[in-house]
């Protein structure tokens, strides 16, 4: 049984219908990458897993429980996080404060305690006691990822952590996410950076417009089939 | 009621238009109905015209409150500070400066707008809901002020002496016309005075919402910033709306004290009285609408005939209403119907309309 | 001298209790940014719950008041999440409004179980015991337990607020609804706790205001613009701020009703809109809005 699946997904913004019946599948301690251009669907996709979006009960499981019509605290609480588009720490909470309200809803014992993730992000212990608004970008989105890992999710949700960084702080990123995976956690990013998607994940599904028009593994796609998919030209 | 046409391609027109058929109907039937309002004196009792005279201030004062709140987006709480105001400069002006009733409440509504002016200054500073609160401590201010002037009678207030109240313009030719005593003919006139008063603001209201500044004010309740973003000056709209409110409210206020004739600061000022009920009418009829304000002040002048005796329970009922109107139908018992039928009996919604050339 | 002394002093001390009236809206804009037009009518039913469970237990009010704390807090909890909850996230209208009847309705049903009488709440020989200061200066004790208990109160708001995952949670979700569900925090569950500590901090409000001076149903909208002109002189968002905007109110009241006793509350009035004019933004502004 996967761990986390999707089912004929579709999400809506008013009118606007931003996703067409998504398949997804995460197998449990697999790294999946969702890849597509501006527009494609892919952070609505990570909003309707995390219950920012709210569809009908069948369209997501969660080992094995139907979690489609989930409220987001209540997703959060079974164990999946999201590190969310733009970062969007909170701008009156200190460093540490970010990263200890990460497990308000769940706090359960787990290889990412609060040493562990200073110990992953060096840089941040220093300013634990700053204001999250005085941080460099990169620091920022650090503080994100520990935010939604301080709790030892099950899965943990990516979206575009590679944004605005530039390529040393992006490689750090995934560094660190490699060695998240590496701790048990079942990861999903969505990324348009596709090296870096290509180089962490173990599958990859391409959006193109509300659908998702490839999947495979990274090494029996060819750059021309990706191309393709992603662009849809 | 055409209001723009272009030409497309030869294949037939874009018109904009806001009339529909059942507005047609209903503004003839608007027609009719004001001529017999204004021939009523001529079959009805005192009682009635004193009903409907209060029901036509509170009508006008539900419309100024409705364009302020439903539309400007200026949630006042403190509009007691301009009919107080209002009241005080009718009596001011009287009393003190010996100047006729009907042309004193002219005046109190150029002066009100002349006090809306500083005023505007020091609560625009404060935003929305902090607005709301603002505009009550100014109210409170002018209550205060007004208990401080011991030619109108400090705090316990002032009377209208008859040789005032019964020398109004056009008190002997309605005596004559109707043949009736002084006090009646006074009511008479107060009658008209108010039904000109509600009219007037229905039609200021009606006209402002039909015109380009109306857009703009529709784009600012329906959101702020995309007003801003279109280059509308929501400041500026705003402080025009707030001083034409003031106005109409002072003339508003000063009627009704020319009708009671018995003025107090608790009273002119009463937040209750002239800003509670106007907003119950305004939310229970249907906020952001003008057929909202007409509707919630007939069912509250139904209410208040038959259930103000019971005093605090009524009013506890009222309260209740307007709780629950605002949490089920927010757009009141006229959005309800109007979306539930589709009916714009004063439109002011503009419709593109295709028509297609012969 | 000393009349003006003595006016400063009184001023100083109904700061105290202004404070306290402010502690509780400020607590509830800062969190859901929810104006509680109520917010006066609350206080004096506050009392009126004091005053009932003291006569009824036979108690002073201060163990009154103790004995409703949690009751109130429940109150709190329950209209939050039963009827504000409703009103939030739909715009300016529906919680001014829904607030506004609902001061109406408190103010009237006060009126319809009590009567409009003048009540007091009686604590025994500490309502006319006074310290001295020097020969004609007197300290009330009532008073100065007041702005005593505003400062405790604050001090506990600010370990709330500043020291507990139940304050960080309060801030995140001011800061960012979407995201701090994201944290597995149940808003609507944290606005309603925070509306039952505005209960707690209301019904301390409630005791002193019923042991200094006498109250009755129709005097709560007076107490919601004394707690607002706190608030926006303080600065919205800090605890202290309102402390300082209450004793600003309080000072300026007494030493206008030593000029004339009628200017008492317009003078009150008049600094606030002296403040809004100069200061717009309040004496302690947050750093970031």
């Amino acid at each position: 049984m996967a761990l986390l699946e999707t089912r004929r997904l579709t999400a809506f913004y008013g009118d606007f219908q931003a996703l067409y019946g998504i398949d997804t599948v995460l197998q449990l301690g697999e790294t999946v990458a969702i890849i597509g251009a501006n527009g494609a669907g892919k952070s609505t996709y990570l909003k309707s897993i995390a219950g920012l979006i709210r569809g009908p009960a069948e369209s997501v499981w969660f080992d094995g429980q139907p979690i489609g019509a989930r409220q987001a605290a209540d997703v959060m609480k079974r164990g999946i996080t999201l590190v969310p588009e733009g970062r969007r720490l909170f701008p009156s909470l200190t460093v540490e404060e970010n990263l200890l309200i990460g497990r308000y809803g769940r706090n359960v014992p787990g290889p990412w305690s609060l040493d562990a993730i200073y110990t992953l992000f060096p840089a941040l212990k220093a300013r634990r006691n700053s204001a999250s608004t005085t941080l460099s970008g990169g620091e920022q989105q650090m503080v994100a990822i520990g935010r939604a890992l301080v709790s030892n999710p099950r899965v943990l949700l990516c979206d575009e952590i590679s944004l605005g960084l530039a390529p040393i702080v992006i490689r750090d990123l995934y560094n660190a996410l490699t060695q998240i995976k590496a701790a048990g956690t079942s990861v999903i990013v969505v990324e348009q950076d596709i090296v870096q998607a290509l180089r962490v994940s173990d599958r990859i599904y391409c959006f193109q417009e509300g659908r998702c028009s490839l999947s495979g593994r990274p090494t029996d796609l060819s750059r021309e089939q990706i191309h393709l998919a992603y662009f849809g030209t | 009621m055409a209001k723009h046409s272009k030409s497309l391609a030869g294949t037939g027109q874009y018109r904009i238009v806001t009339g529909t058929p059942v507005s047609l109907v209903a503004a003839g039937g608007t027609l009719i109905l004001v001529a017999v309002l204004t021939a009523l004196p001529f079959f009805a009792g005192r009682d009635l015209l004193e009903n409907m005279i209060f029901v036509f201030y509170m009508l006008a004062l539900a419309q100024c409150w409705n364009l302020l709140a439903g539309y400007a987006g200026l949630v006042s709480v403190g509009q007691q500070a301009f009919v107080g105001l209002g009241g005080y400069l009718l009596f001011a002006l009287t009393i003190i400066a010996g100047i006729d009733p009907l042309v004193a409440i002219l005046l109190a509504g150029a002066i009100s707008a002349l006090f809306a002016l500083p005023t505007a200054l020091i609560v625009f500073r404060l935003r929305g809901a902090y607005f709301a609160i603002g505009t009550w401590v100014v109210a409170e201010v002018y209550r205060l002020s007004f208990a401080q002037f011991r030619q109108l009678g400090g705090g316990t207030g002032t009377s209208l002496g008859p040789d005032i109240t019964n020398a109004v313009f056009g008190i002997d030719w309605v005596k004559s016309l109707l043949d009736v005593r002084t006090p009646a003919a006074r009511d008479v006139i107060s009658y008209w005075a108010a039904l000109a008063l509600a009219v007037g603001t229905l039609l200021l209201v009606y006209l402002i919402l039909r015109s380009r500044r109306g857009l703009a004010l529709g784009a600012i309740r329906d959101s702020e910033e995309a007003a801003a973003s279109v280059g509308v000056n929501n400041a500026r709209v705003k402080l025009v709306v707030y001083i034409i409110v003031a106005a109409v409210t002072g003339m508003i206020g000063a009627l009704i004290y020319l009708q009671k004739a018995r003025i107090s600061p608790d009273a002119a000022f009463s937040v209750l009285d002239w800003t509670a009920y106007v907003i119950f009418i305004v939310v229970i009829g249907g906020i952001g609408t003008i057929e909202g304000p007409i509707l919630g002040t007939l069912i509250f002048y139904l209410l208040q005939n038959y259930l103000a005796s019971y005093g605090p329970v009524y009013l506890i009922l009222l309260g209740a209403l307007a709780i629950l109107v605002m949490l089920f139908a927010p757009k009141g018992l006229w959005g309800y119907v109007s979306q539930r039928y589709g009916v714009e009996l004063l439109p002011i919604r503009r419709r593109l309309v295709w028509k297609k050339d012969p | 001298m000393t009349l003006w002394a003595n006016a400063l002093m009184e001023g100083v001390l109904l700061g105290g209790l202004y404070a306290l009236f402010a502690a509780g809206l400020s607590l509830i804009f800062g969190i859901m940014r929810l104006v509680n037009l109520a917010h006066g009518d609350l206080i004096i039913l506050a009392a009126f719950v004091v005053l009932s469970v003291a006569a009824w237990l036979n108690i002073d009010p201060f163990a009154a008041t103790l004995a409703a704390l949690p009751i109130m807090f429940l109150a709190g909890f329950a209209l939050q999440y039963c009827i504000l909850n409703r009103t939030l996230g739909r715009g300016l209208l529906p919680p001014l409004l829904v607030t506004f009847g609902l001061s109406i309705i408190i103010e009237n049903g006060l009126l319809e179980l009590y009567s409009a009488d003048s009540r007091r709440l009686h604590g025994g020989s500490i309502e006319t015991s006074s310290i001295a200061l020097g020969h004609s200066i007197g300290i009330g004790v009532v008073p100065l337990l007041t702005l005593a208990s505003a400062i405790v109160v604050i001090l506990a708001l600010n370990f709330i607020f500043y020291r507990t995952a139940l304050g960080r949670a309060f801030r995140a979700t001011a800061d960012d609804l979407e995201i701090s569900q994201l944290m597995g925090i149940d808003h609507p569950r944290i606005f309603s706790i925070a509306m039952g500590l505005a209960f707690v901090v209301i019904t301390i409000a409630a005791l002193y205001l019923g042991m200094r001076a006498n109250f009755d149903p129709t005097i709560g909208p007076e107490r919601l613009l004394y707690a607002f002109e706190a608030v926006i002189i303080g600065g919205l968002g800090s605890f202290w701020g309102t402390l300082v905007g209450g004793i600003i109110i309080g000072v300026a009241q007494t030493v206008g009703a030593q000029i004339d006793p009628e200017w008492q509350i317009l003078a009150g009035h008049v600094a606030f809109l002296a403040v809004l004019v100069f200061r717009p933004r309040g004496l302690f502004p947050l750093p970031v809005d």
